[in-house]
């Protein structure tokens, strides 16, 4: 801790009129007078935007006092689950977890030349660069679920349209992951490679992909288990999978069923997630 | 396994060496995953009519969408608003306004449940209790939370808020746990030694390890939550995801792509935002 000791000797020396340090020069400071004041001063900004913000959301009290009430209702109505219904989820859980295959397979196809592009080290020129870095950035930006809305209209309501809305989602995701891994490898070996006399395409297939391919299954087998997750809701606005049987069970105030769907997922995706730790951890 | 190729005989030639258990193994896992790809395509059934029918859809929608409107335009008085423009303001704000709060009460709650779910702090059973309210919800997506509470709730920000606030605890406390459990022990029993109370030791051994990390997190979990409340809309709980459904709805395509515009354009600011008090703090 020698930055507080010079804290402490530079305050006694400086004597400052005023500051904290001085009135009680014997007591141990931690932070000097601006630090404490810069940390009061954002914490009380942090303060004010939450306030300002709940203000502006016009919280209904009623609503606030009535929610344990409602919570514990809604609770029992879906206690116990509806076993019987388990057999009719079998299907659209299944579509679930294809969605989340396929899109994730597309995903990958596709987001190969854009983290080739976006990676500093080894995209062709800075035109390729700015187009990987912003293909990055605008597939990543939108939600799956917006895509699914877009999607949904354009291919109609069913399993395409929420492969199309994984696979877009995660275009951004995997490329910039990949593309930050490549930026991070060994320029020795790319250099040796194109030394031999390798046109580009040998650099990348005997220089690069050595390098990154265990970060890349493991990212890819990430976002695998996050796009099981995105794949249980996008079914809410039609694109497929368990999300539009639990889209049909709730407006149909059939509680029990939900509760059914809902460990349903839970257990798909604490699976995926379990799958998806488990290989993670063996490639490392 | 063929324990015969791995302990019988010697391999005569060199083999790339596997992260597998051996080589049949790593063949068979390659053979399954690809059958499992194969499977996935097959069962989803995707109808080539369809692809044809989205072209002509996709064309219709795009060309519908631009130039998109914000409900701005230049008047005989000065800049002219209509409706479309107060509704996206009124959206944004509120989308903004539910990421801050479910932030504030997301983090105060996930605090203790980080302490419980951190190895080397809490009790066994304790640490147990934590881990499983850290899985439960990180397993359910925001949306499905949302769309539940608005059943429950009524229509509005509130459900999306508590939606939010759910959520909150998989992310947050999940992270700082694993900080808590990387903290230096040493001046946790220095505090220790001194006869502190167990909240003492908290407050004066562990909090002030973790404190850079508690605010980069914060901001992190601020930029996560604004990404989700611009789609909890799309439920009904809140923000500007009801305009974004209604537009669409309604085939005021132009009008979506405003909000579409807008809500990226928030997303990253929100992330540079984030981005830029991450590398401050830490």
């Amino acid at each position: 801790m020698g930055t507080v000791d010079a804290d402490q000797s530079t305050s006694e020396a400086t004597d400052r009129p005023g500051s904290a340090t001085t009135e009680r020069p014997k007591t141990w400071e931690r932070y000097d007078g601006r630090t404490r004041l810069l940390r009061f001063l954002g914490l009380l900004g942090a303060l004010v935007l939450v306030a300002l913000s709940y203000q502006a959301l016009n919280v209904r009290y009623d609503y606030v006092a009535t929610a344990p009430e409602n919570i514990r209702n809604l609770l029992g109505r879906m206690y116990p689950p509806d076993i019987a219904y388990s057999g009719a989820i079998v299907e659209p859980m299944i579509h679930t977890v294809n969605i989340a295959v396929v899109g994730t397979i597309f995903a990958i196809l596709l987001a190969l030349p854009v983290a080739y592009m976006g990676a500093e080290n080894v995209t062709p020129n800075r035109g390729t660069y700015a187009l990987g870095k912003f293909l990055i950035v605008a597939t990543r930006s939108v939600h799956s679920i917006i895509y699914a809305l877009i999607f949904v209209i354009i291919f109609g309501a069913g399993v395409l349209a929420g492969i199309l809305a994984i696979t877009f989602r995660s275009i951004g995701f995997i490329a910039k992951l990949l593309s930050e891994e490549i930026e991070e490898i060994d320029e020795t070996a790319i250099e040796a490679v194109s030394a031999t006399g390798a046109n580009r395409l040998d650099v990348v297939i005997y220089g690069v992909v050595p390098q990154v391919k265990a970060a890349f299954v493991g990212i890819s087998v990430y976002r695998w288990d996050i796009n099981v997750r995105e794949a249980t809701v996008i079914g809410l606005v039609g694109a497929g999978g368990i999300g539009v049987e639990l889209n049909n069970r709730i407006s149909a105030f059939d509680w029990q069923a939900v509760l059914t769907i809902l460990l349903a997922i839970l257990v798909v995706v604490l699976v995926s997630e379990g799958l998806s730790a488990y290989a993670r951890r063996k490639i490392r | 396994m063929s324990t015969a190729t791995a302990y019988g005989e010697y391999e005569t030639e060199w083999r790339r060496p596997t992260v597998f258990y051996n080589h049949t193994v790593k063949r068979l896992t390659y053979a399954g995953l690809i059958a499992f790809i194969l499977w996935n395509v097959w069962s989803a059934r995707v109808s080539p009519e369809r692809l044809v029918y989205g072209f002509g859809q996709a064309s219709a929608l795009f060309g519908g969408m631009f130039p998109p409107d914000f409900g701005v335009s230049i008047g005989a008085s000065g800049i002219e608003t209509d409706r479309r423009f107060w509704r996206i303001y009124d959206g944004m704000l509120e989308t903004l306004a539910m990421s801050i709060v479910a932030t504030a009460v997301g983090v105060l709650l996930s605090i203790p449940i980080a302490v419980m779910a951190a190895e080397n702090i809490a009790p066994r059973p304790v640490y147990y209790v934590g881990r499983a309210i850290v899985s439960f919800t990180r397993a359910m997506h925001e949306l499905i939370v949302g769309i539940v509470l608005v059943v429950g709730f009524g229509f509005g920000a509130l459900a999306g808020v508590i939606a939010l606030v759910f959520a909150t605890p998989g992310f947050f406390a999940k992270l700082l746990a694993e900080d808590l459990e990387d903290i230096d022990a040493e001046s946790v029993d220095a505090i220790r030694a001194t006869g502190a109370t167990p909240l003492q030791v908290l407050v004066f051994g562990v909090l002030p390890q973790v404190l850079p990390r508690l605010v980069g997190l914060t901001v992190y979990r601020w930029d996560i939550n604004l990404r989700a409340s611009t789609i909890l809309g799309v439920v009904g709980a809140g923000g500007i995801g009801a305009a974004l459904t209604t537009s669409f709805d309604t085939y005021e395509y132009d009008f979506s792509m405003a909000i579409l515009l807008t809500i990226i354009a928030f997303v990253l600011l929100g992330e540079a935002i984030s981005a830029y008090t991450r590398r401050r703090v830490q």
